[in-house]
């Protein structure tokens, strides 16, 4: 069996994380319930007649991937997974919307194609002209973690050599009403500063694309090797420290060898529990923080796989990020937990190269 | 690592049956369920036809034994019915003493509600309760809870209309690695408005019954199902003297990367997709004794579609038919409804008829298959296509 690396990574996100050769330098503080994307210059990518026909989820996805490409340096991937909770979320609304207000007469197809999910995808492929593997997971909170376990599952294989993976959501008005209305998202606008400690009901939503090439061949660029991945549909509170321990066994790995312990908590009154449990088992371990920074979103993790990629390779981990303070410099081994609304956990487990 | 990936049962629930024997029982028959749509209002009822399940929403939450409170979409309640009956058919009475995950499709997710109930969430609470299960992976979470499958791996695949059959192949490739004993595989779809005016403002419907292959095809009719597969690693088969309905022998999955939602000229993506199908398999183009064909009889597909099929192969092409007149194109769920299909044909040696064909298409001289065919069946090829350029194939075996 091969390893897996990580040999290039992309991110769009609320903050300025386009530029690889930056790391969190200046952080965006907001004060909102929802934190949309810092947008890149698309034309610098995309030429405009076709940026201004694109979903936003699409545009972003697009971008993402071929920066991700662009620094793996690769002509072209072997594959491209997907992973999306929502999908472009915003032509949904506008195609239910528009059937319901003009009664089904005077419809577009436009924004039937790219409500489908798997139009991100399906995208990236055209502008790559890559006629390879195309998956998209549509699993919640695990809908990044299923690209990720696809993508080892074949390298690991040597089915393939270079897949280009990521996670893409982006924020609907009308959606994020209704999820207000149900305590999915926060009533009140939070401080980024503030909005772990909030102990209110909901998250602040965000959105984003993050993007990965993951070989199973090292070179320069490489950032990390991913060791291990697993997802569990249900996992009760008591068994999160349990399971965190039996998944690092199954790497010959113990608590001790964690340097970061890297937390999807989201501010939620009612299911941060999980983590603070999970904390609690990892006590003298240096743990970290990432959803204030780019706000909850199906695919939310993809953004703390990003940092957890960049603290491997730069060997830095910035003070807005650490959630405790320990001597730890040496960063190794990092561990990353999420889960939302207890469902739909997900270990990741990443180590230096 | 397992050698073979074993079919130990199956679950199915379409516009012909209710059950895998009322398919069966349709498709020799060769009865459609096709008419015009009578659960979702739209301005649309003369306009098309459909595939659709005689049950309410009411009368599947009664099946399931499901309190008034539950907040079960249509897609969810058909996918938990079909992947009850595939459990207990595969004889499992505990499931969580094998490595059991679940890979779920869905395109329509819980949008039959979300469309519902659009504006009413803003003021009415009672409906409110819904808003969560509009993503697509709402469904699968549901349905593994009716199965009871705890702290897995429990996903969800949504590529279109090759979804289940994706769904399928993953399953297939976890228990061939050996990180699953066992996996629940496929897909569910309800109609909604959404699809059909979605479908519709891309001209792809047909306003009659669908004709597959046809020189004069009109478009589709959509319909709902939902099918699942157990799939399980040698280690299970024996340790349980299971009894093995077929395996899961090849499987390929390629890109188009021509289009959003059309497919090339040539089927370039469908070539590739049946190509690796064959090498997974370790076949050549000669030990496939039937395909079931995407056939959706959209005048894009059948004609991309059969070029490929031609260039795959060359002068013998087998029998080949699409089944999708009977149950009209039952999207994501499309791959896992024409799996079981499939694995019926084999277990029976039949080869199902081509309904509704008159007219031989002008582009090429192959002709699908029209008449119900007995003939000794050992392979199978399963294609399923969708918007995206995805293209998938899936090979079902007698033999391991």
């Amino acid at each position: 069996m091969k390893n897996v690396y990580i040999n290039s990574i992309a991110s769009i996100s609320a903050q300025k994380t386009l530029d690889n050769t930056s790391f969190l330098d200046t952080i965006e503080d907001y004060e909102a319930n929802v934190l949309p994307v810092i947008h890149p210059n698309y034309k610098e990518y995309i030429p405009p007649a076709a940026a201004r026909r694109m979903a936003k989820g699409i545009k972003m996805g697009v971008v993402a991937s071929k920066i991700a490409i662009q620094e793996s340096g690769l002509e072209n991937v072997d594959a491209i997974i997907t992973g999306t909770g929502m999908g472009c979320v915003r032509d949904s609304e506008k195609f239910v919307s528009a059937i319901i207000d003009n009664d089904e007469q005077y419809l577009t197809p436009t924004s039937f194609i790219q409500s489908t999910h798997n139009t991100v995808g399906g995208q990236i492929a055209l502008e790559l002209q890559c006629k390879g593997y195309n998956f998209t997971y549509v699993h919640a909170s695990t809908s990044f973690e299923s690209t990720l376990i696809d993508a080892k599952l074949q390298l690991e294989l040597d089915e393939e050599k270079n897949i280009l993976i990521g996670g893409v959501d982006e924020l609907g008005e009308h959606t994020t009403e209704i999820q207000k209305l149900v305590h999915l998202v926060k009533a009140e606008a939070v401080k980024t500063s503030e909005v772990l400690d909030s102990k209110t009901k909901g998250a602040v939503f965000g959105e984003g694309a993050n993007f990965f090439v993951l070989s199973n061949e090292k070179q320069a660029s490489t950032y990390a090797e991913v060791v291990a991945i697993k997802t569990y549909n249900t996992l009760a509170e008591t068994e999160v420290v349990q399971e965190a321990i039996h998944f690092l066994n199954g790497s010959n790995l113990n608590i001790e060898d964690v340097d970061v312990l890297i937390l999807g908590n989201n501010g939620d009154v009612d299911f941060d529990a999980f983590y603070t449990t999970l904390a609690e088992g990892f006590k003298n371990t240096q743990q970290a923080n990432y959803k204030h920074l780019c706000g909850e979103f199906n695919t939310a993790s993809s953004f703390g796989f990003w940092l957890a990629s960049k603290v491997l390779k730069t060997q830095t981990l910035p003070e807005v990020v650490k959630a405790n303070h320990t001597d730890t410099t040496s960063f190794k081994t990092i561990l990353l937990y999420n889960q939302y609304r207890g469902e739909n956990h997900s270990f990741t487990l990443l180590k230096q190269c | 690592m397992s050698k073979g990936v074993a079919i130990t049962g199956m679950g199915i629930i379409s516009a012909i049956g209710n059950n895998v024997a009322e398919n069966y029982q349709s498709l020799i028959q060769g009865k459609k369920g096709i008419s015009r749509v009578s659960k979702i209002k739209t301005n649309h009822v003369n306009d098309i036809m459909v595939g659709e399940i005689d049950f309410t929403n009411e009368a599947l939450e009664q099946q399931l034994g499901l309190t008034s409170d539950n907040n079960y979409s249509r897609t969810a309640l058909l996918g938990a019915v079909a992947a009850k009956q595939a459990i207990q058919d595969a004889g499992i009475t505990d499931i969580n003493a094998y490595k059991t995950g679940l890979i779920s499709s869905t395109s329509v997710g819980g949008m039959d509600m979300t469309e519902r109930y659009y504006y009413d969430y803003l003021e009415d609470k009672s409906t409110q309760k819904y808003i969560e299960g509009h993503h697509a992976g709402d469904s699968t979470q549901k349905i593994a809870e009716q199965l009871g499958i705890e702290k897995s791996l429990v996903t969800t695949i949504s590529t279109a209309c090759s979804s289940a059959a994706n769904s399928i192949m993953l399953g297939a490739r976890l228990i061939k690695s050996g990180q699953l004993d066992r996996v629940v595989v496929g897909g569910t779809d309800c109609l909604s408005k959404f699809t059909i005016n979605g479908f519709k403002t891309l001209m792809i419907l047909s306003d009659t019954y669908s004709t597959p292959f046809d020189e004069n095809r009109k478009g589709l009719n959509l319909g709902e199902a939902a099918a699942f597969l157990v799939l399980e690693s040698d280690k299970v088969v024996q340790a349980e003297n299971k009894k093995v309905l077929a395996y899961v022998k090849g499987y390929g999955n390629a890109n188009d990367a021509y289009h959003q939602t059309a497919s090339s000229e040539n089927g370039d993506g469908a070539t590739l997709a049946m190509q690796k199908a064959l090498d997974i398999a370790g076949y050549n183009p000669e030990d496939i004794d039937y395909v079931n064909a995407h056939g959706t009889a959209t005048g894009n597909n059948d004609l991309s579609e059969g070029r490929a099929i031609i260039r795959v192969f060359g002068k013998n092409v087998p029998d080949f038919s699409s089944t999708k007149a009977y149950t009209g194109h039952t999207l994501a769920a499309a791959g896992a409804i024409e799996a079981v299909y499939s694995v019926l044909a084999l277990q029976n040696n039949i080869i199902y008829p081509n309904l509704n064909f008159k007219t031989q298409m002008k582009e090429f001289n192959i002709t699908p298959q029209l008449a119900l065919k007995e003939k000794p069946l050992q392979t199978v090829m399963s294609n399923s296509f969708g918007f995206g350029g995805n293209c998938s194939t899936v090979i079902f075996s007698k033999e391991q």
